[in-house]
């Protein structure tokens, strides 16, 4: 299998993004460039963190208008995989293909360290390999993740088994001093009602070995493997 | 040529961080009268038209799709020579 992972102007995860599914998993990947309209054939599309146009107007607010977007958009509503890690989950949601939008944290603070999510749903391609309750430790790098919906379309996430992650203790209790940043529903990814497209804050990609304080992220990228493995061999 | 000012403000109910930071602050300094502060922003446009109604459309149009998140956001246009 292939993922690809799009460079915008300002991402500065893109690397970390492909040498995880390079070198921690061993996939193919292959750099996408936000000015081409060409996803080269990759299986997963992965939109990285970083600043992408820095931060200017709204997070991703810019970047959802690039070029690459539009294919995006394109692959996203034919099924394909999208996965948007951090900025990559703000232009998503910028980009109307996951619903909401992020607040400043509520301490308005850049908030980066290891933080813990629960496992809410194996319902997906990106958690299918994982436990529903399994509790991962993973680290946050940002200052706009405060996830907001309305209450109405909460109450639908919810209801339609969408949350991916949830913020919450290292015990896995969604407590308030366990939301670093003022999230609805502690949430730290969701996915959409086709469940092909996934934005989460924490970043995966920054823990693929142990040597980098947990390996907990490369399940995700196991999991993702797993299904597209499957599918090939049936 | 006419000139617009664009003003974006989270939604009534939308919580806004950085408005009631800002009202704390003011509290502190030595005005309590301060009852809430609402943050946002302003954008000034100049418009190589000089059809007003046309203008107005447009620049809705311009918030809806980028100027502003309809999901947290709304903003006002107003319009002059």
């Amino acid at each position: 299998m292939k993922f690809g992972v799009i460079t915008f102007p300002g991402s500065n995860c893109d690397y970390d993004t492909y040498a995880a599914a390079k070198f921690s998993l061993g996939e193919d990947v292959e750099f996408l460039w936000h000015a081409d309209s060409d996803l080269k054939g990759t299986d997963v599309v992965i939109l990285p963190g970083g600043f992408s146009y820095g931060d200017y107007l709204r997070t991703g607010s810019i970047a959802r208008f690039s070029p690459i977007m539009k294919e995006v958009i394109r692959f996203a509503r034919d099924g394909g995989t999208v996965w948007g890690i951090c900025n990559g989950f703000q232009i998503l949601l910028e980009a109307g293909l996951l619903p909401g939008a992020m607040l400043r944290n509520k301490n308005l603070k850049f908030i980066c360290k290891y933080v813990h999510i629960r496992v809410e749903t194996t319902n997906t391609i990106l958690s299918s390999a994982l436990t529903r309750g399994d509790v991962i430790k993973i680290p946050i790098a940002h200052s706009d993740g405060n996830y907001y919906v309305d209450k109405k379309r909460l109450d639908g996430i919810i209801e339609r088994d969408e949350v991916l992650f949830r913020y919450c203790s290292s015990e896995g209790e969604l407590t308030d001093d366990a939301n670093p940043n003022g999230s609805l529903h502690n949430i730290a990814g969701i996915c959409n009602r086709e469940r092909n497209v996934f934005g989460m804050m924490p970043h995966p990609e920054r823990c693929t070995e142990d040597i980098l304080g947990s390996s907990d992220g490369l399940k995700l990228f196991a999991s993702v493997r797993q299904h597209f493995s499957e599918r090939m061999t049936a | 040529m006419v000139r617009a000012k664009i003003r974006v403000e989270l939604k009534d109910g939308v919580l806004d961080p950085q408005g009631v930071t800002i009202k704390n602050a003011l509290v502190d300094m030595g005005y309590p009268e301060i009852a809430s502060v609402k943050s946002g922003k302003t954008f000034d446009l100049e418009i190589d038209l000089d059809d007003r109604e046309l203008v107005e459309t447009k620049l809705d149009e311009m918030c809806r799709k980028l100027l502003a998140n309809p999901v947290i956001e709304q903003y006002s246009v107003e319009v002059y020579e």
